[in-house]
C-alpha cells in the first residue's frame, strides 16, 4: 500500500515538474511558450533548458516568457531580450559570428583540402598500362 | 625536392603544436561563467525599494557619481555569507563605494543579515522581484559590477570576492579605470 502511494505520489511529481499552470489566450500561443522554453538554456544550471530547470531563475525567466506572450511579443523578441542579457550562451541554437567561424567553416576548409590534394596527387599519378593482357 | 618533403612532413606538427595551444588558452577558462553583455552599457533602469529605508525609492539617479562597485547579495545565498566578511573588510580600508544589490530577498530577511553580519554597503537596493536581476544578467549570487562615474557597466566578477580575487581581479580592474587606492579620482 505505502509503495503504491508512493509511486503514485511520484508520478504526481512528474507532473508538477516545470509546469506552472499559466492559462494562454490559444492553443498556438501555448505552443509558442513551450517552443520558447526549450529553446532557451537555464543560465545557472547549464546543460538544462530553462523548460527543464527547476532553478528558480528558470522559474522566473518562464515567468517572463509567459508574460510576454500574453503582451503580444513574438518568439524572437523574447529570444531577443534573453539574448541582450545572457549573451549567445542562452540559446540553443546560436547565430553564426566571428567567435564560432571555426566550428562552421572548419570542416568545409579541410573538406576543401582534401578535394584539392586529392585532384593533385591522384590526377598527376601516371597509371601504368596493365600488363595482364596476353 | 627534400626541403619539401621536411615542409610537409613537418604539417601534422605544426597542426598539433596549434591544437595544444588552443587547447591549452582554454584549460584556464572556467566554461561556467557566462559573458557580460552589459560592459559598456548603462545600468539598467531601476525603480525600487531600499532596504535600509523601505519607504525611499531608488532610481538610477541615486547611484554614486563616482566608481562603485555594485554588490549582488541575498540571504538565500550560501557563498555571499562566506564573502561578506570580505565586503566589511574592503569597504573600510579601501575608499569606494559599495552599493548593495538585495536579489530575490523578503526584507526582513535581508534587515535581519544586515543587522547581524554588518552592512559595508552605502544602501542596499531591494529587488524582491528579480527583475533588475535578470536585467543586469545575473545568474549566480554573489556577483560584483564595477561601474564608472558615468554608470557605465565596465565589469563583472561572478562568484565570491576574497583576498586574491580583490588584489588579482577588482584592483587591477578599478585602477585601470582611473581609480586609485590613496582615494583621489
Amino acid at each position: 500500500m505505502k509503495l503504491l502511494l508512493s509511486i503514485w505520489l511520484l508520478m504526481f511529481s512528474f507532473g508538477l515538474l516545470a509546469n506552472e499552470t499559466y492559462q494562454f489566450d490559444s492553443g498556438v500561443q501555448e505552443k509558442t511558450y513551450r517552443e520558447i522554453i526549450s529553446e532557451l538554456r537555464c543560465p545557472k544550471c547549464q546543460n538544462q533548458s530553462i523548460a527543464d530547470s527547476d532553478a528558480p531563475l528558470s522559474e522566473d525567466l518562464r515567468y517572463i516568457v509567459y508574460q510576454k506572450l500574453k503582451a503580444g511579443e513574438t518568439k524572437a523578441t523574447i529570444l531577443q531580450y534573453m539574448q541582450d542579457r545572457y549573451g549567445d550562451f542562452v540559446l540553443y541554437d546560436p547565430p553564426v559570428s566571428p567567435k564560432n567561424y571555426v566550428l562552421w567553416f572548419m570542416p568545409i576548409i579541410v573538406f576543401l583540402i582534401i578535394i584539392a590534394a586529392l585532384v593533385t596527387k591522384v590526377g598527376k599519378r601516371k597509371l601504368k598500362p596493365e600488363a595482364e593482357e596476353i | 625536392m627534400k626541403s619539401k618533403k621536411i615542409i610537409i612532413a613537418s604539417i601534422p606538427l605544426v597542426i598539433f603544436a596549434i591544437l595544444v595551444l588552443i587547447f591549452k588558452s582554454s584549460l584556464n577558462k572556467d566554461p561556467r561563467k557566462l559573458e557580460t553583455k552589459l560592459i559598456g552599457n548603462q545600468v539598467p533602469v531601476f525603480e525600487l525599494a531600499s532596504v535600509n529605508s523601505p519607504e525611499t525609492v531608488l532610481t538610477n539617479a541615486d547611484l554614486p557619481k563616482e566608481i562603485f562597485l555594485l554588490n549582488v547579495w541575498g540571504t538565500w545565498c550560501v557563498s555571499c555569507y562566506a564573502e561578506h566578511p570580505y565586503l566589511m573588510k574592503f569597504s573600510k580600508e579601501y575608499p569606494i563605494k559599495w552599493v548593495g544589490m538585495n536579489y530575490k530577498d523578503t526584507h526582513q530577511d535581508a534587515i535581519n543579515y544586515l543587522a547581524k553580519y554588518g552592512d559595508p554597503f552605502i544602501y542596499s537596493i531591494a529587488d524582491t522581484t528579480g527583475q533588475l536581476g535578470i536585467d543586469l544578467g545575473v545568474y549566480g549570487a554573489p556577483e560584483t559590477f564595477i561601474v564608472d562615474a558615468k554608470g557605465v557597466i565596465r565589469d563583472r566578477h561572478v562568484g565570491v570576492i576574497d583576498d586574491r580575487v580583490w588584489n588579482k581581479v577588482i584592483v587591477p580592474k578599478l585602477e585601470s579605470i582611473g581609480w586609485n587606492k590613496s582615494g583621489m579620482e
